[in-house]
């Protein structure tokens, strides 16, 4: 809408909980951002449907006191995210409202704090001059944020082609200030400034392509790394019933994976959960760059007590966040917790509008929904050759546990890596309880992500990791045969096999998410303790009874498991892996 | 009574069960009214049509009756005189005491910023090992027990707030039993502190809908103290299986697309609304809830014990442990998610690594069981872990036992010493060195 038309405005007409009814007075845009004055607060309301003269609104806020006939003014534009240098370290609610500049204990509406800090100045330094070719996205300069190198943008709302016509020199700026003037093709010139907006659920798509990702994303978690590597630029879904593990597996990954930037969405669960991060994420370290945590880190905070509709904003919020910094060519970890209740917001508001119910009353189009959010991820090549990506892993929470329901198919669909959590293995405090033989990456199955692998790990590595699923296989058969049989009723060779494959899952799969050491393995010792676990496993044994060999491999797995709890290459770790060659050495037989 | 500012009306052109439909013009959302005298609250609004819920239910009301506005949403008046009082679903004294003066405070109010809570830290023991040992409680911590019906859990929830060292406790009676809420009472009075309990009781005999408001007018309560005087409230909530029955009447009443188990698709949001009440605040305050959600055929699938799950921060089972005849609070599904914030810090350095052993063992001893009916050998060590599973249920499980964290400690590493050895038990071994019990 341009500024000579005349502002949309209308009036309440009809309150259900937080779907309002409006009657307007002229053009209103689906997903147009209006304000409902209440008395003297206004607020904040999105379109999601129109029929005639009436507007659908779902309001981001309790409608308490709310009246028919109380005004409404309509913005003319979309939901957008407010973009540009401060916005790491900060924590948002869903619209993108900074939470710690708001007054109060309790969150109080119509509070509309500002995303960025517009006071802060920022030493500019110039990237594009006078007379070059530019494009929505191209860099014209950047300024260091936390010890990254923010790059300042030619807007992505600009369409077409624009030349340069001047650039502020180096030097202090405030986000508002213009630090550009750029002129379009028929010569109409646009003043830039540090701080943009661009609507949340629109994609950027200033890039030139968007490859097949090919590059390991270390997450320190062994499971994964090892088992079911994540990429950069990949995406993954983690559905699990309630308590297998969903929360801390993902904030294990916030916390160790190889990123630039991390923005974690807390998307409708608990409060207390974000509160982890606020008071962790500025006191641990990244173990990439030695930085505290929350230097990299944007959290937006919708728990499931804040206002549902928001909820539904919170994550394109924070995609659109993680867009803007992989245009600077920057590694970017976007992590949701849990997109089943964005879906189930969806479904609340669906419900509301009398809409035709899909499978489990959610909305017909959520397949589809789901899809082109996880279509946002993705490795990119810029147009000026550098590369950014960003990675999603989202979690799901399926109703009763099962994942015959609509979000986790959906989500299956289109998520490359699956990881599993199993309710038997979080009963049996196996964590992370990722289940080694449902769980898939299919990112193992491309032959770039191989090549990087078997480059940069060891020659051979891809044919190991096949082994290691190998022997989890056979000792799970293994496991079900005794079962069947009894322990007795079955070879020395059953128990062996079963054995051996608990080597694999204690060693391997289980992992300590709150030990310090056993936490976070680096993947030059997740190598080393692979190749050890194999040597382990293919060392031959002998036995004159069963019954020897559950006492033994206990003994086996607590010296490697001593191992994971000891600094790498330390004297524990050594006197421990001295104590696993002595008791491999009583039992070994030559040949 | 009306004054005359409030807007009467008297033409009702819908009843169903729970609501009535009124021709009005300047009504707001949430807004309370009477109907016939009976409480109601402003659902929805088309036009000049606006919907009430009518708490007591419609039974009687007549077309033509008289409709009064009351141009605020429900609450609850706030005071030091709250303690020591009961009350029913409207906040009104059903103990023979006066009404309460204080200041007039909306329920349902709006949430704290994320940002102002504190991460909770602070213990609460109960003397109880299933949860002090194995399922640490927290304040700021929300937890339901998963109960069948039949189990103690009123019983086990009066134990677990008379030996806390809350400041206040708060109890909000949800389709109680006439019997169960004069024991809770008697409990209470018996303990000696009544003066630190308010409750709040809808009983089976009283509406169902009027149960709606128990939980919001419980934790209004609790805000209070824990906001205004910096308290320690632990706030009991019993059965919210009941409230979430309650929800279901009403949205079903008004047409709402049902979802999984004719719950409606907002019970995730509904509940938790409630449940995040639970805070730490800086100032020192706190609100605990501690809820119980009873469970049909022991069905944790089914959609109100599902959501609950995804809600709280853990849940506790109770089961009859056979071998010693006694309730345990069962170690296998327990689970409490806060305990990580304090246990081998506010506690001994060994608990973490004790518990998750002992309940590994405990596992094993499940698996000999199995093996067992199914008419396999057992081996020495199945044995052994026989033998350790019943001590272990006795001396530290049983909800009976009253000892102190360290005691359990101890209790735990004589249990492991007996009955295995080192590496079958496979503590760390700065540990072991340490706390492993020399050869009795
Ligand atoms: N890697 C791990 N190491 C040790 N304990 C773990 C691990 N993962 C999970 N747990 C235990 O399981 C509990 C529940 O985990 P978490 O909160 O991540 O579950 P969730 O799947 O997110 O559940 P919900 O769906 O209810 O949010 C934790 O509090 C912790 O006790
Ligand atoms: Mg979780």
């Amino acid at each position: 809408m341009t500024l000579t038309q005349q502002q949309t405005t209308g009036r309440v007409s009809g309150i259900i909980s937080n779907l309002v009814l409006v009657d307007v007075d002229g053009p209103v845009g689906q997903n147009e951002i209006g304000f409902i004055q209440l008395g003297d607060t206004p607020l904040m309301a999105e379109v999601i449907k129109v029929m005639g003269d009436k507007a659908y609104v779902q309001v981001f806020e309790s409608t308490r006191g709310l009246r028919p006939g109380m005004e409404v003014r309509f913005e003319g534009h979309m939901l957008e995210s407010t973009l540009g240098p401060g916005i790491l370290s900060r924590n948002y609610d869903g619209l993108m409202h900074d939470l710690n500049t708001m007054s109060g204990i309790f969150l109080k509406k119509g509070d509309y704090t500002s995303a960025l800090d517009l006071e802060k100045s920022w030493a500019f330094e110039p990237l594009a001059q006078a007379g070059d070719e530019v494009t929505a996205g191209s860099w014209l300069g950047q300024v260091d944020e936390n010890g990254i190198p923010h790059k300042i943008m030619v807007p992505f709302k600009l369409q077409g082609q624009y030349t340069v016509e001047s650039v502020v020199e180096a030097g202090e700026h405030k986000v508002q200030d213009t630090i550009a003037v750029l002129k379009d093709e028929r010569g109409t010139e646009h003043k830039v400034s540090m701080l943009q907006k661009f609507p949340v659920k629109q994609a950027v798509r200033a890039y030139r392509e968007k490859p097949r990702p090919f590059q390991l994303l270390e997450t320190g978690v062994r499971t994964i790394d090892t088992l079911n590597p994540m990429v950069e630029g990949g995406t993954g879904f983690i559905p699990g019933p309630f308590g297998s593990g969903k929360t801390v597996l993902q904030q294990a990954i916030s916390k160790q994976a190889e990123a630039d930037i991390v923005i974690v969405a807390a998307c409708g669960e608990r409060a207390n959960e974000v509160v982890d991060l606020f008071v962790e994420f500025p006191e641990l370290e990244d173990p990439w760059t030695g930085r505290k945590l929350m230097e990299r880190t944007t959290i937006i905070a919708n728990t499931s007590n804040m206002p549902v509709a928001a909820r539904e904003a919170s994550v394109y919020t924070a995609m659109s966040i993680a867009e803007y910094y992989r245009s600077m060519g920057l590694k970017v970890l976007l992590l949701a917790d849990s997109t089943s209740r964005w879906a189930q917001a969806l479904r609340e508001m669906s419900n509301r509008m009398e809409e035709l119910p899909g499978p489990d009353a959610f909305p017909m189009d959520l397949p589809a929904i789901i899809s082109s959010f996880y279509a946002r991820a993705g490795i990119v090549h810029l147009h000026n050759g550098e590369t950014g990506s960003i990675t999603f892993i989202g979690t799901v929470s399926p109703a009763g546990g099962n994942l015959k329901e609509p979000v986790t198919e959906s989500t299956k669909k289109v998520a490359r890596c699956f990881y599993a959590l199993s309710q038997a293995r979080a009963d049996s405090k196996r964590y992370p309880a990722i289940d080694p033989i449902e769980s898939y990456s299919k990112y193992l199955e491309y032959p770039e992500l191989q090549r990087t692998l078997n480059e940069q790990i060891e020659e051979g590595w891809t044919e190991k990791v096949n082994e290691l699923k190998n022997i989890l296989l056979r000792g799970k058969e293994a496991a079900e045969q005794i079962n069947i049989l009894g322990d007795d009723g079955v070879s020395i060779d059953t128990h062996l096999i079963f054995w051996r494959s608990e080597v694999v899952d204690e060693i391997i799969l289980q992992q300590n998410a709150f030990d310090a050491v056993d936490a976070r393995t680096p993947m030059d010792r997740q190598q080393y303790m692979v190749n050890k676990v194999l040597e382990v496993v293919a060392t031959p044994l002998s036995f004159e009874s069963y019954e020897e060999i559950n006492p033994y491999f206990k003994r086996v797995i607590n010296a490697m498991k001593q191992m994971n709890y000891s600094e790498f290459e330390s004297e524990a770790f050594k006197q421990n892996m001295q104590e696993l060659e002595d008791t491999l050495a009583e039992r070994k037989t030559e040949n | 009574m009306p004054t005359a500012f409030q807007r009467i009306y008297t033409k009702v052109e819908e009843i169903t069960k729970a609501t009535c439909t009124v021709r009005a013009t300047d009504v707001g959302y949430d807004e309370l009214a009477t109907v016939n005298g009976q409480l109601a609250q402003v659902v929805k609004i088309m036009g000049d049509q606006v919907t009430l819920q009518v708490f007591a239910g419609t039974e009687g009301v007549p077309t033509d009756a008289e409709v009064v506005f009351l141009g605020k949403a429900p609450s609850l008046k706030v005071g030091e005189a709250l303690a020591g009082r009961f009350f029913n679903a409207y906040g009104d004294p059903i103990d023979g005491g006066p009404q309460v003066e204080g200041r007039e405070q909306e329920i349902g109010g709006p949430s704290v910023n994320p940002v102002r809570r504190k991460q909770p830290s602070e213990l609460i023991t109960t003397g109880i090992a299933g949860i002090d040992l194995n399922n640490t409680l927290v304040t700021g911590q929300k937890i339901p027990f998963f109960a069948d019906p039949d189990q103690p859990f009123n019983q086990v929830m009066a134990t677990v707030a008379l030996r806390t060292a809350a400041d206040r406790i708060v109890l909000g009676g949800i389709g109680l039993t006439n019997d169960d809420y004069l024991y809770f009472k008697s409990v209470f009075e018996n303990a000696g502190a009544l003066h630190r309990i308010v409750s709040f009781v809808n009983t089976t005999e009283d509406p169902t809908v009027e149960r709606l408001l128990v939980p919001d007018m419980a934790l209004t309560a609790a805000e209070y103290f824990a906001v205004e005087k910096n308290e320690k409230v632990l706030v009991l909530l019993t059965d919210m299986t009941l409230y979430a029955d309650a929800l279901s009447i009403v949205s079903n009443r008004m047409d709402q697309i049902p979802s999984k188990d004719s719950m409606p698709g907002s019970l995730y949001s509904d509940l938790a609304k409630l449940y995040e009440k639970a805070v730490q605040f800086e100032e020192g305050g706190s609100i605990t809830i501690v809820a119980v959600t009873t469970l049909s055929g022991g069905d944790i699938t089914h959609a109100i014990p599902d959501n609950t799950g995804y809600i709280t921060e853990g849940q506790l089972f109770l089961r009859r442990d056979t071998d010693i005849g006694k309730v345990i609070v069962d170690p296998f599904r327990s689970l409490s998610r806060l305990k990580q914030l304090v246990i081998g810090k506010k506690t001994r350095e060994d608990h973490p690594q004790v518990m998750n052993a002992a309940v590994r063992l405990y596992a094993d001893a499940a698996n000999a069981r199995t093996k067992l009916e199914n008419g396999f050998e057992l081996t020495d060590y199945d044995e052994r872990t026989l033998d350790f599973a019943k001590e272990y249920s006795d001396k530290l499980l049983a909800i009976d036992v009253n000892i102190d964290t360290d005691k359990m400690l101890d209790t735990a590493w004589q249990l492991f010493a007996r009955h295995f050895s080192k590496a079958e038990v496979g503590i760390k071994q700065s540990l072991t060195d340490q706390y492993w019990p020399e050869k009795q």
